[in-house]
C-alpha cells in the first residue's frame, strides 16, 4: 500500500506560465484517469511523479517522504511507469523483457530465480502474451508491444503504477481486458495513476479524474463529480452530447 | 551461460595453442607438448617461451579489451555501431603515438603518450557531443566520425614532414601491430579486472540498453552508471592501443557476431567478448605472421578487411 501526494507541485512544461498548483492525494486502491488535450504535460506529469523529472517547484511525496529525498532503487520498488514510447536498439525477447521488471529486487550479483521467472510468466498470461514469450520485441505488433510494457510493470510489482496512454495501439477487446485488470490491481490495493485520450474509458472505469488545461490550469477530484459535460467542453474546446449506457455516461462529440 | 562460455574457453585455448605452433618455424604437436612439460629442444623453448607466448597473450588481451570496450560503447549509446577504432578514439592514440616518435622519445613515453592521446580524443569527442544536453547517439557517432577524420589529417601532416627513415616504424603502428608489445602482462590484468568489475554492473546494462528513462524508472542511477562504463571504456581502448597500435573493427564485428548467437545478455555478452574478442585478435595475428612467411603483415589489415564489411552490412541492414 502506498500513497502519492503533491504538494505545491508545478510541473516544468517549457514556456508555459506556472498556472493552478497540485495538491492531490492518490491513494491506495483509487484509479486515476487524467485528461487533457496534447501538449497539455500529462505526460511530463508522469514523469515528475516518477521522479524521472524535476518539478518547477513544490514537491512529490511517497509515503510522506520527498522523492528526492529516496534512491532510484527505492523509488522503483513503489513506483512503475510504462512509458508511451519505448527504445529498441537491441534485440530481446518478450520474456526477457518482462524479466527487466524484476531489476529493482535482485541484488548486483543476484540472477533472476525461478520465483522471478514464474511472476514474468503470470504477468504475460494475464495480457495474452504469454505465447509469445520467445519472440523477439521488434517482430511484435503495436498492441502486443503494449501489453508486453504492461506485462513488465506488473512483474515489477510495485504499490503505485504510473501509465501513460496504457490502452494505446490495443483492440477494443484488449482495451477492456486491459482496464480490467488495473481496475482489479487497484481492488487488492495497488494506487493507479494513468493519461487517456479516451474520455469514455476515464468515465466508465476511473474513480478519480485530474483535468489538465493547456495553459496550467488543472481540477481534480472524484469522476463523478469532475465529469461535468461543461468542463469537458472547455478541455477540449468541443461541443459535447451526454447520453448514458450501461450506468455511465458517453460523451459524444458533435458533429460541425 | 556457464556453457557458451567453457566453449569460448576452449576455442580460445586452441586458439593460442594453434598460434605457439605456426610461424616462421611450424612447431609439431608432440613438440609443442614437450615444450609446454618443461622439454624439448633449446631453439623450440626459446622460440615459444621468449617470442610466441608473450605476442600471443597480448594479441589476445587487445582483442578482449578492444571487444570489450566496443561492447560497452554500443549499449552506452544504444547503437550497435559505435567502436572505439569508430569513434576516432584509436586515432587520438596514434596522434600521441606518432609525435613522441617524431621527437624521438623512448618506447615508455610512446606509451604514455599514446595512452595521453586515447584520454585525450574520449574527452574530446564525448565533450563535443555532450554540449549542454545529453549524449544522443546520433550526434556521438558523427562526432565521433568528424574528429576521427581531424586525427587521420594531423597523421598525415604528420608523416609528411617526417624523414623517410623513421616512417615504417610509424606506419606500421598505424595499423595495428602486436610485434610492438613488449609484455603482455598489463594489458591482461587490465582485462581481467575490468571484467570483475564491470559484472556487477551487467544486469544495469541489460536496463540501460533499454534507454536511459526506463533504465530509471527501474531503479537504475543513469548519469553515474553511464560515467563509469565511458570511463572503463576509454580506459580499455587506450590500454589495447598502447599496446599494439590502432586494430580497427574488434570492438564492432566480436559484439555483434556474439549477440546474434548468445542475445543480448551483457552478463554472458560481456565476459564472452573478451574471451571471443582475444581468440579474434590471437588468429588474425597468426594469419599475419604467416601469410607471407618470413614477412609480416600489420594485424589491423586483416581486422579491417574483415571489419569493413561487417560495419556496412549492420549499416544496411539498419536502414
Amino acid at each position: 500500500m502506498s500513497t502519492l501526494r503533491t504538494r505545491g507541485l508545478v510541473i516544468n512544461v517549457p514556456g508555459r506560465p506556472d498556472g493552478y498548483a497540485l495538491d492531490m492525494d492518490i491513494e491506495s486502491g483509487q484509479t486515476w484517469g487524467v485528461l487533457g488535450p496534447n501538449g497539455a504535460g500529462k505526460t511530463t506529469l508522469l514523469h515528475t511523479l516518477a521522479g524521472l523529472l524535476p518539478a518547477r517547484s513544490g514537491q512529490v511525496l511517497l509515503n510522506e517522504s520527498p522523492l528526492a529525498d529516496l534512491k532510484r532503487r527505492e523509488i522503483a520498488r513503489h513506483i512503475g511507469l510504462v512509458f508511451q514510447e519505448r527504445q529498441d536498439s537491441f534485440p530481446a525477447t518478450v520474456m526477457e523483457t518482462a524479466l527487466i521488471g524484476r531489476h529493482p529486487w535482485l541484488s548486483p550479483w543476484e540472477s533472476e530465480q525461478g520465483d522471478d521467472q514464474a511472476r514474468a510468466q503470470q504477468a504475460l498470461t494475464s495480457l495474452d502474451v504469454d505465447h509469445l514469450s520467445d519472440r523477439l520485441l521488434n517482430t511484435l505488433s503495436g498492441g502486443e508491444r503494449q501489453r508486453v510494457a504492461i506485462a513488465t510493470l506488473m512483474t515489477q510489482n510495485p504499490n503505485v503504477w504510473l501509465l501513460d496512454e496504457p490502452t494505446n495501439h490495443l483492440d477494443l477487446h484488449h482495451q477492456v481486458k486491459v482496464i480490467h485488470l488495473l481496475r482489479d490491481q487497484a481492488r487488492v490495493g495497488k494506487t493507479i495513476f494513468m493519461c487517456l485520450h479516451d474520455l469514455n474509458l476515464a468515465a466508465r472505469w476511473c474513480s478519480h479524474v485530474l483535468l489538465l488545461y493547456t495553459n496550467g490550469d488543472a481540477c481534480w477530484g472524484p469522476a463523478d463529480a469532475m465529469l461535468e459535460s461543461s468542463a469537458l467542453e472547455k478541455l477540449y474546446n468541443q461541443k459535447l452530447i451526454t447520453v448514458e449506457a450501461d450506468g455511465a455516461p458517453v460523451f459524444v462529440p458533435v458533429s460541425a | 551461460m556457464i556453457r557458451s562460455l567453457s566453449v569460448l574457453c576452449v576455442v580460445a585455448l586452441l586458439a593460442v595453442l594453434l598460434a605457439l605452433a605456426l610461424g616462421s618455424v611450424t612447431v609439431s604437436p608432440i613438440d609443442l607438448i614437450a615444450v609446454i612439460q618443461g622439454e624439448g629442444n633449446a631453439l623450440h623453448r626459446t622460440l615459444l617461451w621468449e617470442l610466441r607466448l608473450p605476442r600471443t597473450l597480448a594479441a589476445f588481451a587487445t582483442g578482449g579489451l578492444l571487444a570489450v570496450a566496443g561492447a560497452l560503447m554500443q549499449v552506452l549509446l544504444r547503437n550497435p555501431l559505435a567502436d572505439p577504432y569508430v569513434l576516432g578514439l584509436s586515432g587520438g592514440a596514434a596522434v600521441g603515438a606518432l609525435l613522441a616518435m617524431l621527437t624521438g622519445m623512448g618506447t615508455l613515453l610512446i606509451s604514455g603518450s599514446a595512452f595521453a592521446g586515447a584520454m585525450l580524443a574520449t574527452v574530446l569527442v564525448f565533450g563535443l557531443a555532450h554540449g549542454t544536453g545529453s549524449w544522443t547517439p546520433s550526434r556521438l557517432l558523427l562526432t565521433g566520425v568528424v574528429v576521427a577524420a581531424g586525427w587521420g589529417a594531423v597523421i598525415t601532416l604528420m608523416l609528411a614532414i617526417t624523414p623517410s627513415y623513421k616512417l615504417p616504424g610509424m606506419l606500421y603502428w598505424l595499423m595495428g601491430d602486436v610485434s610492438y608489445a613488449r609484455t603482455p602482462w598489463p594489458p591482461l590484468i587490465v582485462l581481467a579486472l575490468s571484467i570483475v568489475l564491470v559484472l556487477p554492473l551487467a544486469r544495469n546494462l541489460n536496463v540501460l540498453a533499454r534507454g536511459p528513462m526506463q533504465a530509471a524508472a527501474l531503479g537504475v542511477s543513469v548519469r553515474p552508471l553511464e560515467w563509469t562504463i565511458y570511463i572503463l571504456a576509454s580506459l580499455l581502448t587506450a590500454t589495447a592501443v598502447t599496446t599494439a597500435g590502432s586494430i580497427g573493427f574488434v570492438g564492432l564485428i566480436v559484439p555483434h557476431m556474439l549477440r546474434l548467437v548468445l542475445g543480448n545478455d551483457q552478463r554472458i555478452i560481456l565476459p564472452a567478448c573478451a574471451l571471443a574478442g582475444g581468440t579474434l585478435l590471437v588468429l588474425a595475428d597468426t594469419l599475419a605472421r604467416t601469410v607471407i612467411a618470413p614477412e609480416q603483415l600489420p594485424v589491423g589489415v586483416i581486422t579491417a578487411l574483415l571489419g569493413v564489411p561487417t560495419f556496412l552490412y549492420l549499416l544496411h541492414r539498419s536502414r
